[in-house]
């Protein structure tokens, strides 16, 4: 049996099923734009055709690159990324056109446009993708800088209350401003912390899977271990009380635990992890007026209807008013929700798309996570597991973080809609992130040198 | 670390289905809760963001929708305002919507179930929805004639068409500008509406269907009909009529208009009785009648029933249980006998329509947005109150009142041709309870045999004598009778 038959019936490459989904993701944006122009009377921008060639430029040249790089990676992961970050641009710019009827009406000058800053970000979120898969040939490299990773980690963390060039935007310090440019250091940080995490836990792991004593049956591990889980919260608790971000701290922790828990396979650190966690929301709810506002609004957004739940309230009216199908692109009101661009922008797509489309959306996560934490259980080496899993858990967390928040789920807290919303930051890290998971990927699903590896891989595919 | 990622991937799978089922919850569960919250400007944008269909009369709208620059794309205008103010009703983003505005605003606004076809197109067609059009019974001409007549007074005119039920005219004064109210500026909708609300002449209420007066001697037509279909009484028939009538159980006494017995000797024929409105005549026969006769009488020709046009009228009431001479007292229309301008048009018409009473309806014909006829009116009758052999003779006492008796005021009513049109009517004037002011009241109808239009027109604090409600209430009757018979 040749090798490339092996490979064929193996883990086949699916590079054209790949090409032939980005094709659909551009279709799709080409269709709600052109929806979004006729039935907001805006009619088709005569920059419209070069734009749609623009994106599905960038789209093509991540393709051929994952081609000619990682031939063997998940066809799924970057047509969804594709497909969300074109939804992101559509709904920018059906907004963008709210925006600007809005001004004509009150005879304002018209806004700048924000689409095209976002296809400007597409476009440096690509070229990082694409710099990823050719400089990281093999993820295990990074492993080498666990250390160096986690301290770039932490400053970027701690960068945004740095003088000078940090900035507190509406209540929460999470913004450097260099120049004219300002960009948000924990979308970075994310990043730089999984590959931390990931390093840190496989050397140490075995030591913080040691049990010492039995509590329900569950096994405990030693005092002197607790450590790391101690510091990152605290660190995560400093970033809560010093830069008033919520959701950066709740990313940090949750993906510390859940990665903790993945490494030791002890359920005893996901109780910690819990433990620590109500302690530091029971006390940052008593001691921090913005938290207790935010839980209190959380409880009864009509009750603040007008101050402090009116960005929730208006929320829950642009999904109520899309039913079932929604009221079509261009039809509803999404402007009417503060930060429509950025952290509202799902109420916008569920005003418009209805439930089945904040359906779609969900199960496209949900697909791109699943196929983040296939590639952790198909990959041979402990490193890479980790690191694949943790990167799929920073999307977890935060899909579920934003949507649960901007749905009343649960408290509202501020974090970016992974590729969908607006703002550069968030979408180059998003964009690394599929970059590095891919590169896991194509080492996890390459046919190995040893036969004897290809049938691990194949047995090792999860379970649903 | 195979199963524990596994696990993970489990707990994941639950916070999805969470997000899932919340989502759900919201969006179709709690959508229409979150719909009807007073702060959702969703729902007035959405409102105002669809062409709203017209209001018709003949050809012409009487309401219609312009498109405006404004984040409320569509304004609505009423090209004749205060004429029309009693049958639209106005359309505010602060105080709703009244009158056709409301009632027909599944139709308007094209959420109507009749439209289920045209939205299933819209939707597949990815257009924005319009309404459908309304068109009313009303006849311009008459409505014309009863708005410039009644100008300056307070009060109300209506006008029917016997043999449907199709209402002619439907006229309030004072009236409201729907104009301002129905304007996208909140502020100058809440100081207009405040004026109206603080106008001690009550221009909001809906005088023609809504207001009650005590309908004074027109009530006579119903105590007669009554009498006839008692089969004790014909026209002729002779009745005591001095020039007091005594109250029985007390020491008061009711006496005549004029202050003279009504005939010679104090005796005088029914058919008579009617025509000069001789009120102890009336007194006596609704004694011999009995109330519940009287009411019985009433409750066939539309009392103590809820019309709804489809606007929401007033219930006309005869008192309940009016011992005697409270019971002679409500055979002349007085005491609490309270009817709208609607109910005694529809007496009126009743009479001339061979004693069947037709439900009054304001709806001719109801339109989709491509103007394709949907429904159209089905004249319904609503009781038969007399047989036709006593509501023939009836028809020839109101000619009576016009020929030789209290409504001379029209005589000499001609057709469309020229040729002379026998015209029956009833003039009545009232005290009303509270301020004692007098309620001038004509009721006619014109052909007297088989009409072609009723009309009765009510003019609040409109003079003191019998005549004067000929003489307030007459010319704005006979304008409306020569309009309709054009």
């Amino acid at each position: 049996m040749s090798t490339a038959a092996r490979a064929a019936t193996v883990q086949p490459q699916r590079r054209n099923l790949e090409l032939f989904l980005i094709i659909v993701a551009w279709g799709l944006g080409v269709l709600g734009t052109l929806q979004v122009a006729w039935s907001t009377g805006e009619g088709v921008h005569p920059r419209f055709w070069i734009t749609a060639g623009v994106v599905g430029v960038i789209a093509l040249t991540t393709h051929i690159i994952v081609r000619w790089r990682v031939p063997y990676a998940d066809p799924f992961m970057l047509p969804i990324a594709t497909l969300l970050t074109i939804l992101g641009l559509v709904m920018i710019y059906r907004l963008d056109v709210a925006a600007a009827q809005r001004a004509e009406r009150n005879d304002n000058p018209i806004p700048t446009p924000d689409v095209y800053n976002q296809l400007t970000w597409y476009a440096v979120a690509a070229t990082l993708f694409i710099l990823v898969l050719i400089v990281l040939r093999d993820h295990r490299v990074l492993q080498r800088y666990t250390y160096t990773a986690g301290l770039i980690g932490v400053i970027l963390l701690l960068l945004p209350l740095a003088p000078v060039i940090g900035a507190t935007v509406n209540g929460a310090t999470l913004w450097v401003r260099i120049g004219g440019l300002t960009f948000q250091p924990a979308e970075a940080a994310k990043i730089f912390l999984t590959i931390f995490f990931a390093g840190y836990l496989v050397v140490t792991r075995d030591s913080l899977a040691l049990v010492r004593t039995k509590v329900l049956g569950i096994g405990f591990p030693r005092a002197r271990d607790f450590g790391p889980i101690l510091i990152v919260w605290a660190v995560s608790l400093g970033v809560l009380i010093f830069e008033r971000d919520l959701g950066t701290s709740l990313l940090f922790f949750g993906l510390f635990v859940a990665m903790l828990y993945i490494a030791t396979q002890r359920v005893s650190w996901l109780v910690l992890g819990a433990g620590l966690f109500a302690i530091g929301a029971v006390g940052a709810y008593l001691l921090f007026g913005h938290v207790r506002t935010r839980v209190q609004v959380w409880l009864d957004p009509f009750a603040y209807a007008d101050t402090g739940g009116y960005q929730i309230v208006q929320s829950l009216y642009g999904f109520s008013n899309g039913g079932l199908f929604g009221t079509g692109l261009g039809r509803g009101y999404p402007d009417l929700v503060p930060f429509a661009n950025t952290d509202f922008i799902l109420a916008g797509l569920g005003e418009e798309l209805g439930l089945t489309g904040v359906f779609a959306i969900l199960l496209l996560y949900a697909v791109l996570i699943e196929r983040g934490l296939r590639t952790a259980v198909t990959v041979r080496d402990p490193f890479g597991q980790l690191l694949a899993a943790g990167l799929s858990i920073t999307f977890a967390i935060q899909v579920f973080v934003i949507v649960g928040g901007v749905t009343r789920l649960i408290p509202l807290t501020g974090l970016t809609t992974p590729f969908l919303s607006y703002g550069g930051s968030s979408l180059v890290a998003n964009w690394v992130i599929i970059a590095i998971l891919l590169v896991i990927s194509h080492r996890a699903r390459r046919p190995a040198a040893a036969p004897a590896n290809a049938d691990t891989a194949a047995t090792q595919v999860m379970k649903r | 670390m195979t199963r524990s990622i596994r696990r993970i991937s489990i707990v994941l799978m639950i916070l999805l289905v969470a997000l899932l089922a919340n989502v759900t919850f919201i969006q179709v569960f709690r959508s229409d809760d979150y719909r009807a919250r007073a702060d959702n400007q969703r729902v007035l944008l959405e409102e105002y963001g669809r062409e709203r269909g017209p209001i018709l009369t003949g050809p012409e709208a009487i309401a219609l929708s312009e498109a405006t620059k404004g984040a409320l794309k569509w304004l609505r205008v009423y090209p004749s305002g205060e004429e029309y103010a009693s049958v639209t009703g106005f359309y505010s983003i602060v105080y709703g919507a009244t009158g056709l505005e409301r009632t027909e605003n599944g139709v308007l606004s094209g959420s109507s179930d009749l439209f289920f076809v045209d939205r299933l197109q819209q939707l597949i067609a990815g257009r924005q929805p319009r309404g459908g059009a309304v068109t009313t019974t009303i006849d311009a001409a008459v409505q014309d004639a009863a708005w410039n007549g009644l100008a300056g007074y307070q009060g109300a005119a209506f006008a029917i068409e016997p043999s449907t039920g199709r209402i002619l005219a439907q006229v309030q004064s004072p009236s409201f500008d729907p104009n301002v109210l129905s304007s996208h500026d909140p502020q100058s909708i809440r100081e207009y509406y405040d004026e109206l609300i603080n106008d001690p002449a009550q221009p909001l209420i809906n005088r023609p269907i809504v207001a009650l007066n005590p309908p004074g001697s027109t009530f006579k037509l119903v105590t007669a009909a009554a009498a006839l279909s008692s089969g004790r009484f014909t026209m002729d028939s002779v009745l005591p009529g001095p020039a007091e009538y005594d109250l029985p159980l007390t020491n008061k006494t009711l006496s005549n208009w004029t202050k003279e017995e009504c005939g010679p000797n104090g005796e005088i024929t029914l058919k008579d009785a009617l025509a000069y409105s001789c009120n102890t005549a009336f007194a006596w026969l609704g004694n011999e009648l009995g109330a519940d006769a009287l009411r019985a009488q009433s409750e066939l020709f539309g009392f103590d029933t809820a019309f709804e046009t489809p606007l929401r009228a007033s219930t006309s009431r005869f008192p309940d249980n009016p011992d005697e001479p409270q019971t002679a007292i409500s055979a002349i229309g007085q005491f609490d006998v309270r009817a709208t301008a609607m109910q005694m048009a529809m007496v009126a018409a009743g009479i001339g329509n061979n004693g069947v009473v037709m439900e009054p309806y304001l709806v001719q014909e109801i339109r989709g947005p491509d103007l394709r006829i949907l429904r159209t009116a089905d004249p319904r009758a609503f009781r038969t109150a007399m047989s036709p052999v006593d509501a023939a003779q009836l028809q020839e006492m109101m000619l009576a009142v016009v020929d030789y008796g209290t409504a001379g005021i029209l005589q000499g009513i001609t057709d469309g041709d020229g040729n002379p049109v026998p015209v029956g009517a009833k003039t009545g004037t009232a005290q009303t309870g509270r301020d004692g002011a007098p309620v001038s009241w004509m009721v006619a109808m014109a052909p007297a045999t088989n009409p072609r239009i009723a009309v009765a027109v009510v003019v609040e604090a409109g003079g003191q004598a019998e005549l004067s409600g000929g003489a307030i209430a007459g010319p704005i009757a006979r304008a409306m009778l020569q309009a309709g018979l054009r």
